[in-house]
Parts: structure tokens; C-alpha cells; sequence
């Protein structure tokens, strides 16, 4: 190693020393240690105590744990494919050239903005099955409402209509990478006759995949750690019938309730590994439909 | 920018764009209108939209009055001379009444919110109410700060009036409703504002109390330190890992995007112990001493950005013997102001929305964040209240919408650039 080299060694380190210690402390500390946690039988208040896999093995005996599997699951499919669908479809009206547009985009991207604890408190109010205004615009049109909050087979949905109000950081990631998207194919592809169906199948989409299989990635890690909405809008438990009763809020219960931190620790190293697996199955099936320019 | 023949767009782009606008736009009108309503609006069945008001023409003076209720039948309104309610004034109905030559005579009990039960008892006779006519109660807007019961007034239908006009004093009583203790609501907002508990006030200072702008410091100073700290910490962490060439950056920047994917709740727990251990939960520091060791994602985005500012730069400034740190502080950093903007205003936002942390870590109240404080009302009041809550979430929002208006550009092109640059 020459001198250079060790100067360059010993510069780099100090510059990342602040986040080496934060990335042993914050990050790689509490993985470790929840890991072995979940081993454990543990209240925070108690040394933990070493039981093996007990806490895996009591998931499988836990009807709650499935509820709540369940529960994350429908959330995550429909928050996740339908934003995609709708955050990509706005994006492709956005891509336009019009007067005004900026303004367009900004009333479409504000609800991103709300916070969550706000946007909930509203979204309850909205979903109020007697004086809420969503029960009240439907009947205008001659549609009678659920009791959106109330009913066990509305309510997680009322949780992804929610989510879709609030898909502007996709909708935007996806317009910028329209506008990535070189004008010279789409002529060609226009030159060569093919219609509007056609350009977006084999031009717009396989160019913006990157971008789709990104926000893919991302919602689906947001959507499973679903949380505050379901905390606020319809309580710690999960009402009405638990049909809201969401992973991480069982989690959070488990561990903050019930002081069974072992128990929490365990359901979130299941969480991370299906996190861990869906981005791998992704990523090898995107290596099929995913087109990279570089 | 040439004429692109596949943007030229018609008119009629315009007609999907409008409808879903005002979709959008809806919730955002809900909050607004529902934050301006008085109480008894609030709740409505149907809802209603704009907030109306009623005036009902007493003597020679406009008094704001509730919503006039109709009398229905033919009443009185009379004063009994004895009983529980002596001298108090009580709606009872006509057929009730027996008029006498001097005073009357109540024939059956009258129920009224403010009077207990009056039966037969002698009783004056103040009003004849014809059934045509409603009743309205004096309006406050302070469920708080009242004097006594509200004077109520039966009127012909024609004497009240109503107009649509915002109740802007929700705001100030939304502020109100988030004080924790009940009995400082009724002091004067700025005598309660001035009386508020703030994160350098001493623990045992007296007269001190929980209130909105405590949640306002804590959040601000949980956001604020935390952006100086994670601005600060992760530019020299991307620095290292983007300008200087050392052995094992290539290792450190993948295993730091790759820690973006671990899921906080594998965290919550054993972080938990950690601040417990170190006396710190019940304290802001949980949610800002963290961010002052970087950021995996913002690390990330700066790193990116580094690398765009050419290598010359470097190379010429090491020539002139300037140090690394000097190349950090005196050359990159001013050309990576818009990175170093877009850092600062997410985790600004991060630090303004986030529920989760402050949930778990700030066990006491006088440390809750505006997140927690109107999360906290809300399981308290939720169901009633409305209005309040609607103000309290319109304050909450208001600051980040200034902001993201203020910033436009830079907050579009940072979103923007997580996606394609990734």
C-alpha cells in the first residue's frame, strides 16, 4: 500500500466514521439482538431468557398472527396494484403538454403530502357512515354506501382507497421517467404504424420498467409495514372484528401491550424475511421483463 | 424543447384532468369546510358543506344563536314561583298551563336540559309561544370558556336569521382542546400559550402546562436538530464513499443501500431496550440523535450526487494542498446545495409525519410531537368533536403544504430523482 493509498484509507474512514457508528448502533446492534431476542423469552423489564424457536413455533398456533397476515396481505395487494395502475395512469395524463399542467400536477400530488395522523383523522370522518360526505356524494349519484369503518368487509378496503388518494410520490417518479423516455422511439414506433395501445406495450413500458419495478419494490416494503391508519381510524385492536388488524399493529401490540418482546421480535424477523423474499422474486423475475438502457 | 408531434395535446386533455382534480380535491374541501363549522353543524345529517351561522334579532342587538329547533306545539314560556326551579325560566307546553287570575298553575312535570323537573307549581307566565315558532340557544363557540347556561329565546321563525360564514374561532379553539390538562382550557389563549411546557423548561418549574405549542417545539426541535445532524453526517458519509477512493467503499455503500430494506419494526424492539437502557425514552432524544449518524437513503441520494461534480475539481484543490475536509467543506458541499435541499426537506417531512417512533419512545406528554398530541385527542374524543379534530389536522398540514409550495422545485426533482437515479 502506498502512502497515497493509506491517506485514502484512513480519509475515507474518518468521513464515514459518523455512519459506521450509526450503522453499528442503530442498525446492525438491533438486527443482531432482535434476532436473538426472538429466541427469547423477553419483557424488556426481565433479562431475556433463551427458549429456542418456541416463539416461531407458537405463530403457527396463534390465530391472530394469521388474521393479521391476511389482513397485511389484502392490504398490500390491492395498495399495491391499484396504485400502481392508478399512479402510472395519472402520470401518462400528466405527460402532456398543456396550459396549466403544473397545476394539474400539483392538486394531484398534494394529498401525498398530508401527513398520515392527519390524513386518517379526515379519512374517518369522511368514512362516517351517517354524516360522512362519502356516504352523502355516493347517494347523490344513487349509490347507497357501506359503513365503510363499521363493516368488517369494507374496512381494510376503506384502508387502500385511502392510500390510492395518496399516490403522488409514485405517480411523480413514474412522470419523470416519461419524460426519460426518448421522443425519436416514439416516432419511429408512430412511423411504423403502430397505434397508442401498441406504443405504450412495447415502447413506453419496457422504457420506464426500471422505474415500475423500483416503486413495485417500494410500495410493497411501505405497504406491508402498514400501520398509523389502521391505529387511528379504527383503534389499537383492529375493529370492526379485527378486520383491520394489521401486522405491525399486532406487533405493536404484542410488544408494547403485552410486553412479549420476544414475541414481536420474532414476528418481525417473519416480516423481514418475506420482505427479504418478495424482493428476490421480484428482482429474478424483473431480470425477464425489466430492460435496463445502460 | 422542440414541437414534439406526440405531446401536442387537444383540448379535451383537459376534461380528465379537471374531474379527477376536484376528486382529489374533495378531501381537502371536507377538512376545510368541516374545520369552519360550529359545533352543532358538525355531524349533520345529511352533511352539510358551508358552514352557516344564525343570527336571531333579540331587542335591538344580533345575537349568535344554535340552530333554531321548532317548537311544535303551542307553548309558554313561563317562571315558577317555588319549587327546584323557582325563578328560572321553563318551555312548557300550552295545555300544561292552567292561567290563573294572578299567577298560573304548571299541571305536569316539564323536562328542559337546565331546569330539573317542575310540577305543579304556581308559575308566571313571561311568553304565549305559538307551535309555528322555534327556539335558540345564545351560541359560544368555547365549550371551555362559558358563563353559566346559555340564554335561550323562543322567536317567530322570521326574527332569526342565518348566513353562511366561517367560524375561524375553531382554530383557536382547536389549540385549546389539545391542552392536556382540562381545567387550563379555559384560560385565556395567551395566558395558556404563555403557561406551556417546553423542552428546556425545567421538570418541576411550576405553573407550567402541557399544551399545542408544547407539540409544536417538540416537534420542531425533534425536526430541526435532526436535519442539521442527518445533513451534516450523511454529506461526509457520501463524501467518503464517493470522492475518495478507498478500498472496501464499494462494500460499505451496498451494504447501506441494502439496509434500506430492513423493515423498522425488526428494530423497534431492541432499539427500545437500547434508549431505555441509555434513560432516554420519554425523551426527544430517540428521535433526532439518530439521524445525526446518517441516513442509509440519504447517504444514498448524496452519494449519487457527488459523484456528478467532476473529479478535476478535487484533484486540482489537493494539488494546492488543500485537506480533504477542506474539499468537503469548501468545494462540494456549495455545489451540492439542491441535494443538500432535498435532504433537508424530506427528512423535515419524515420528521413532521412520523407516528410509529414517537408512539413507541415518547411515553410522557409533555415530550408528544403535533402527530401524537392530535392522535391522543382524537382516541379520547374521536366520534364528536369533529370540527376540533379537523382544525387541529388543518394546523398540522398547513405548515408542511407552505413549505412544499415554497419549494416546489426542489421537493418535485428530489422525488423525481429517487426513483430514476436508483
Amino acid at each position: 500500500m502506498t502512502r497515497l493509498e493509506r491517506r485514502h484509507l484512513r480519509n475515507g474512514l474518518l468521513f464515514c466514521l459518523p455512519w459506521l457508528i450509526g450503522f453499528s448502533v442503530f442498525l446492525l446492534y438491533p438486527l443482531v439482538a432482535s434476532a436473538y431476542y426472538s429466541m427469547c423469552d423477553y419483557s424488556v423489564l426481565l433479562d431475556p431468557v433463551f427458549v429456542g424457536l418456541d416463539n416461531y413455533r407458537q405463530m403457527l398456533s396463534d390465530p391472530l398472527f394469521g388474521k393479521s397476515l391476511w389482513n397485511t396481505a389484502y392490504y398490500a395487494m390491492f395498495s399495491v396494484g391499484l396504485g400502481l395502475v392508478i399512479s402510472l395512469s395519472l402520470a401518462m395524463l400528466l405527460n402532456v403538454r398543456l396550459r396549466g399542467i403544473a397545476w394539474y400536477r400539483t392538486a394531484l400530488y398534494l394529498p401525498t403530502l398530508m401527513p398520515v395522523v392527519a390524513a386518517s383523522v379526515l379519512w374517518a370522518w369522511m368514512y362516517n357512515g351517517e354524516s360522512g360526505i362519502l356516504n352523502s356524494l355516493l347517494a347523490k349519484v344513487g349509490i347507497e354506501g357501506p359503513n365503510w369503518l363499521a363493516d368488517p368487509s369494507w374496512a381494510k378496503f376503506a384502508m387502500v382507497l385511502m392510500t390510492v388518494w395518496g399516490v403522488g410520490n409514485a405517480m411523480v417518479i413514474y412522470l419523470a421517467g416519461l419524460q426519460d423516455v426518448p421522443v425519436q422511439l416514439q416516432e419511429a414506433a408512430v412511423i411504423d404504424g403502430a397505434n397508442w395501445l401498441q406504443r405504450l406495450r412495447h415502447v413506453t413500458i419496457p422504457m420506464i420498467s426500471p422505474v415500475i419495478y423500483f416503486n413495485l419494490i417500494m410500495g410493497i416494503i411501505g405497504s406491508l409495514q402498514v400501520f398509523t391508519r389502521a391505529y387511528i381510524m379504527t383503534g389499537a385492536t383492529g375493529e370492526p372484528e379485527r378486520s383491520t388488524l394489521f401486522y405491525v399493529l399486532r406487533l405493536h401490540n404484542v410488544a408494547f401491550q403485552d410486553l412479549r418482546m420476544g414475541y414481536a421480535c420474532a414476528m418481525a424477523w417473519v416480516l423481514f424475511l418475506i420482505i427479504l423474499a418478495l424482493t428476490l422474486v421480484l428482482t429474478r423475475v424483473s431480470r425477464k421483463w425489466v430492460h435496463y438502457e445502460r | 424543447m422542440s414541437a414534439n408531434p406526440l405531446r401536442r395535446s387537444r383540448w379535451y386533455c383537459h376534461l380528465p384532468l379537471i374531474v379527477l382534480s376536484v376528486v382529489f380535491a374533495v378531501p381537502f374541501a371536507w377538512l376545510t369546510c368541516s374545520s369552519l363549522q360550529p359545533r352543532e353543524q358538525v355531524g349533520s345529517i345529511p352533511p352539510q358543506w358551508l358552514p352557516r351561522m344564525h343570527y336571531a334579532r333579540i331587542g335591538s342587538e344580533d345575537v349568535a344563536v344554535t340552530k333554531p329547533v321548532a317548537v311544535g306545539v303551542d307553548s309558554v314560556v313561563v317562571v315558577p314561583q317555588s319549587g327546584p326551579d323557582k325563578g328560572k325560566k321553563v318551555l312548557a307546553e300550552a295545555r300544561h298551563y292552567a292561567p290563573g287570575p294572578g299567577e298560573g298553575m304548571l299541571t305536569q312535570p316539564v323536562q328542559q336540559s337546565d331546569a330539573i323537573v317542575t310540577v305543579k307549581v304556581p308559575a308566571r307566565l313571561v311568553q304565549r309561544v305559538p307551535a309555528d315558532w322555534v327556539r335558540v340557544e345564545q351560541w359560544s363557540v368555547s365549550k371551555y370558556v362559558k358563563a353559566g347556561q346559555p340564554e335561550w329565546y323562543c322567536l317567530p321563525p322570521e326574527a332569526v336569521r342565518s348566513a353562511t360564514e366561517p367560524v375561524w374561532r375553531n382554530y383557536p379553539e382547536a389549540v385549546r382542546a389539545l391542552t392536556a390538562e382540562e381545567k387550563d382550557k379555559a384560560l385565556p389563549l395567551g395566558k395558556l400559550l404563555a403557561k406551556s411546557r417546553l423542552p428546556w423548561t425545567h421538570p418541576r418549574a411550576p405553573g407550567r402546562t402541557i399544551t399545542f405549542l408544547t407539540y409544536v417545539v417538540n416537534t420542531l426541535v425533534v425536526a430541526v436538530l435532526g436535519v442539521i445532524g442527518t445533513v451534516l453526517s450523511s454529506s461526509l458519509v457520501a463524501y467518503g464513499l464517493s470522492r475518495i477512493p478507498w478500498r472496501g467503499r464499494r462494500v460499505l455503500f451496498w451494504l447501506t443501500v441494502s439496509t434500506m430494506m430492513i423493515p423498522f419494526p425488526v428494530l423497534m424492539v431492541p432499539l427500545y431496550s437500547v434508549f431505555r437502557a441509555l434513560g432516554w425514552i420519554g425523551t426527544l432524544l430517540p428521535l433526532w440523535v439518530p439521524a445525526c449518524f446518517g441516513g442509509a437513503f440519504n447517504i444514498f441520494l448524496l452519494r449519487q450526487f457527488f459523484m456528478t461534480i467532476p473529479r478535476e475539481l478535487s484533484e486540482a484543490a489537493r494539488v494546492d494542498g488543500c485537506s480533504e475536509f477542506g474539499i468537503y467543506w469548501r468545494i462540494v458541499l456549495p455545489l451540492a446545495k439542491p441535494a443538500l435541499a432535498v435532504v433537508a426537506l424530506f427528512h423535515f417531512l419524515y420528521a413532521w409525519n412520523d407516528f410509529l417512533a414517537p408512539l413507541i419512545f415518547l411515553t410522557r406528554p409533555e415530550t408528544y410531537t403535533i402527530a401524537l398530541g392530535l392522535q391522543q385527542y382524537q382516541s379520547q374524543h374521536g366520534g364528536s368533536e369533529w370540527h376540533l379534530l379537523m382544525a387541529a389536522s388543518a394546523l398540522l398540514v398547513l405548515p408542511i403544504v407552505v413549505l412544499f409550495f415554497l419549494t416546489q422545485r426542489t421537493f418535485i426533482q428530489g422525488i423525481a430523482t429517487t426513483g430514476t437515479k436508483g
